[in-house]
């Protein structure tokens, strides 16, 4: 389109006397339904965002305890067996109730009917079951705390250490993580659906935003790992429960088995993390830089390539368990060379923004530190995947650094961004972008002040997962727990943006960003089956840039363009 | 005249190549090398550190210069140069980075072959000496005699110490001698070769100045062999949760010289070994 011929204002739809104007007929969302078991893809999506954002505070507050106990070298805040279950909890929440639901459930379900030019997702019950799933498996992971205690082995939950820690808190987090996983397969069996079949006539999967190609490839790797998992999962519960001896040695099982199911999962899941997040940013960069999208085929080829290379390095977790040494070599290599597609992404997004007209906005600049921040766990990823140096650092706080430099730098910082940016759409009102702009300084300061002197202590001797560790760290331990208040901190400015700008937030319009795909070109927030009239066909979804042929956004849609793209 | 913009990006280029070169050879992050292969691993690190840093400065100054040099003035609603694409550039970044993944995968492949982290464990303890093999496995016939991994380049022939891993203490056992201790000694410069095995839960037996790890794990007997080449006392760190006092598993390993370390396995014998043949590893 070519904005050069548009008004300068962020309301530039000329009114179109020949659609009725929707402001009028438009019914809202009452808002009991978004307590309900709605199937509207938007309610569902929004309750996922405030589902998994309660638990991202609940698992907040466990990380504080966490860098609370490690202030001083000795374990004096909690006992010992208490931090075993809150670091457990803490990775178990972070992981399965706030990154995965997010990007995945709420984000997904938010967008792809949109993108695909639906009224909704393929399976619109399956969808709020695999929602309804979240809640009581939250509830009754948290609930494992109060009867009995929570599950004290970790987030990998590890035999044989999983079987002789007491067996109600790890039954219940093998409960709880099950429904998470099914509700995550639900989800996956419906994006793949919603991606391939509900496509409005006239749009090509070649036309498709990037985010929908990055569902559909998160998509797969949910549908093809997470029963391994649940597997492994049933496997333990029965090792617990039943006295078998699949993974207990003591009975002749195998403990190694259990680490190569568990990761098989795992380690997709970090790209069930970080896929979408990728997806994320590059709906928003473009939009914000006013250029297309750098590489769009390119980006759809390093997807696929890291759905494919993602399910075979599971093994550089296990470098110093006892795997024979040609896997070694084998996973060093298959895991560094992940970093190949991952870089084309990240080369194509600077490419983006090169030479761009870039408002500085929070969503931007959420963004950008997820470029930097991903970037530099990308690097410590490929050192990691160095068996030499993996021996090392292995089960160090190199790795804790290394990870949420991925997960934390990486997606939640995502995360943040696509609340500022879509916050408009589903409500209407823009955010205030001061206290965005501050919340986003706050976040990637206490971040890094959190988690980069973490890799020198890994790299010095400090192993995970300790209450209390040698006194010549303590320095650098304090400083970690003084990002870690930051960044504690820099969820206020976000609480409370939120909550003004939903009550008096300035209107938004429809398309505040003057953007291209298709949930901007209806109202804000959508009525209930998305648009009025027929849904747009959006066929460049990046049309940005000032050529010379593009069409001005309103002649993009009503019902006389349902031929236009074809 | 201005200067031309290649030439300052040929200039920005160099000194970025300069920075990551000096960083990676003169910051030092690692604790005290005292293992032969250690400085084979800091070496790889060196080279990773240099890599590492010259991507993470040359990325975030193009996101640096981007954010400043190309935003959005006040009053400008036009859009950027509808740039899609380019072949060569796209060829070039996804070249570049590969090959440089296939040479640090090579060189990393080559340093943990010289480590013994590619030994083949169940050949070589057969063709070892009897005695060895009988002291440091007991019974030749025991299944728990098949060594499930590890690292290994002493071929049998190092100085053979039996851990054992359990909550939450290391325990070490020196089968030539036949006596258990809970403080590992080893001789400076000489290869010795640790069996470890749990008698619980996993574990993983860590010293940093050495650069090793290796997980514990029980039904798994595994070997570390190494060389220790720096007098000195270190911690002995358990490096997979396993339970409560995880936090303090820890013992000491004292590597000390050939002497001193003779002097402290006759003092520690029992009376009873002591008459036996000649316990001398370098015999």
């Amino acid at each position: 389109m070519t904005t050069s011929a548009l008004p300068a204002s962020p309301h530039h739809r000329e009114p179109n006397p020949m659609e009725p104007h929707h402001m009028d007929v438009q019914h809202h969302t009452p808002w009991y339904e978004y307590f309900g078991f709605s199937l509207d893809h938007k309610v569902i999506g929004i309750q996922y965002l405030v589902t998994g954002f309660f638990f991202y505070l609940v698992g907040g507050a466990l990380a504080g305890m966490i860098r609370v106990e490690l202030v001083t070298p000795l374990s004096d805040f909690m006992t010992r067996d208490t931090y075993n279950q809150v670091l457990t909890l803490h990775g178990t929440i972070m992981i399965f109730l706030w990154i995965v639901p997010v990007v995945n459930g709420a984000f997904g379900n938010y967008l792809v009917p949109f993108y695909v030019g639906a009224r909704d997702m393929a399976f619109p019950r399956l969808n709020a079951v695999a929602f309804w799933m979240l809640p009581p498996a939250g509830f009754l992971l948290l609930s494992s705390y109060f009867i009995g205690g929570a599950a004290q082995a970790g987030w990998t939950a590890y035999p044989p250490l999983s079987i002789t820690t007491p067996a109600v808190g790890q039954i219940i987090w093998i409960v709880s993580v099950l429904l998470l996983g099914g509700s995550s397969i639900f989800g996956a069996v419906n994006f793949i659906a919603t991606v391939l079949k509900l496509r409005r006539p006239g749009l090509g999967l070649f036309q498709l935003p990037m985010f929908c190609w990055a569902m559909l490839g998160t998509s797969v790797l949910v549908v093809l790992a997470t029963p391994v998992l649940a597997g492994a999962l049933i496997l333990l519960s029965m090792d617990i429960v039943a006295g078998t001896g699949f993974f207990n040695p003591a009975l002749g099982g195998n403990a190694v088995v259990y680490q190569h199911l568990f990761w098989f999962y795992s380690h997709p899941a970090v790209y069930i993390m970080v896929l979408p997040a990728f997806g994320l940013v590059s709906e928003i960069l473009p939009i914000h830089a006013r250029k297309p999208l750098f590489g769009y085929r390119s980006m759809i080829y390093s997807i696929l390539g890291i759905v494919f290379l993602g399910l075979i390095v599971w093994a550089h977790h296990m470098f110093t368990s006892g795997t024979p040494p040609w896997m070694r070599l084998f996973f060093t290599i298959a895991t560094a060379i992940i970093a190949v597609p991952t870089g084309i992404k990240f080369f194509n997004w600077l490419a983006t923004l090169w030479q761009g007209k870039l408002a500085l906005n929070s969503a931007l600049l959420f963004c950008c530190g997820f470029i930097f921040n991903f970037v530099f766990g990308g690097i410590t990823g490929v050192a990691l995947a160095q068996v030499p140096f993996d021996v090392h650092v292995h089960d160090t706080y190199f790795v804790v650094a290394h990870f949420h430099y991925i997960v934390f730098g990486g997606t939640v910082f995502v995360i943040f961004a696509a609340i500022y940016h879509w916050f408009p759409k589903a409500s209407g009102r823009l955010l205030n972008e001061h206290l965005g702009r501050f919340h986003c300084l706050l976040s990637f300061l206490g971040f890094n002040i959190c988690f980069f002197p973490q890799h020198w202590l890994g790299l010095n001797g400090m192993p995970r997962r300790v209450a209390e560790y040698d006194p010549q760290f303590q320095l650098i331990n304090q400083i970690s727990s003084v990002g870690a208040l930051l960044l504690a901190i820099s969820t206020l400015p976000f609480l409370i943006n939120v909550v003004w700008s939903l009550w008096k937030g300035a209107p938004a319009g429809d398309n505040p960003w003057r953007a291209c795909t298709a949930e901007w070109l209806t109202s804000s927030p959508p009525p209930v089956e998305n648009w009025l009239h027929e849904a747009p066909l959006v066929t460049e979804p990046y049309d940005y840039g000032s050529a010379e042929d593009a069409m001005p956004v309103t002649t993009v849609q009503g019902r006389e363009l349902w031929s236009a793209g074809r | 005249m201005p200067i031309p913009a290649s030439i300052l990006t040929l200039a920005a280029g160099i000194l970025l190549a300069l920075v990551s070169l000096w960083v990676g050879q003169n910051i030092n992050l690692m604790p005290v090398a005292a293992a032969d292969d250690a400085s084979a691993v800091d070496a790889l690190f060196k080279v990773l550190l240099s890599i590492g840093v010259g991507l993470l400065l040359g990325i975030t100054a193009m996101l640096v210069v981007a954010l400043i040099h190309f935003r959005r003035r006040d009053g400008d609603h036009l859009d950027g140069p509808a740039v899609e694409g380019n072949l060569p550039l796209e060829v070039f970044w996804t070249a570049v980075p590969a090959i440089v993944i296939l040479i640090l995968g090579v060189y990393s492949y080559d340093i943990y072959a010289r480590m013994g982290g590619m030994a083949d464990f169940n050949h070589h303890t057969s063709m070892a000496p009897q005695e060895v093999q009988q002291a440091s496995l007991g019974h030749p016939a025991d299944p728990e005699t098949v060594i499930w991994g590890g690292i290994d380049h002493a071929e049998g022939m190092a100085f053979p110490v039996e851990v054992t891993a359990m909550q939450f203490a290391f325990i070490f056992h020196y089968p030539q001698q036949n006596f258990t201790t809970g403080e590992l000694h080893l001789p400076l410069g000489q290869p010795v070769e640790l069996r470890l095995k749990s008698n619980d839960v996993i574990h993983a037996f860590w010293v940093p100045e050495f650069r090793l790890k290796q997980d514990v794990i029980p039904g798994q007997p595994t070997l570390l062999s190494f060389t220790a080449n720096r007098q000195g006392d270190y911690d002995i760190i358990c490096a997979e949760l396993c339970g409560a006092y995880h936090g303090g598993m820890r013992s000491k390993v004292v590597v000390e010289d050939p002497r001193n370390f003779e002097e402290w396995l006759v003092r520690n014998t029992p009376a009873t070994v002591a008459t036996a043949p000649d316990p001398s590893p370098t015999a």
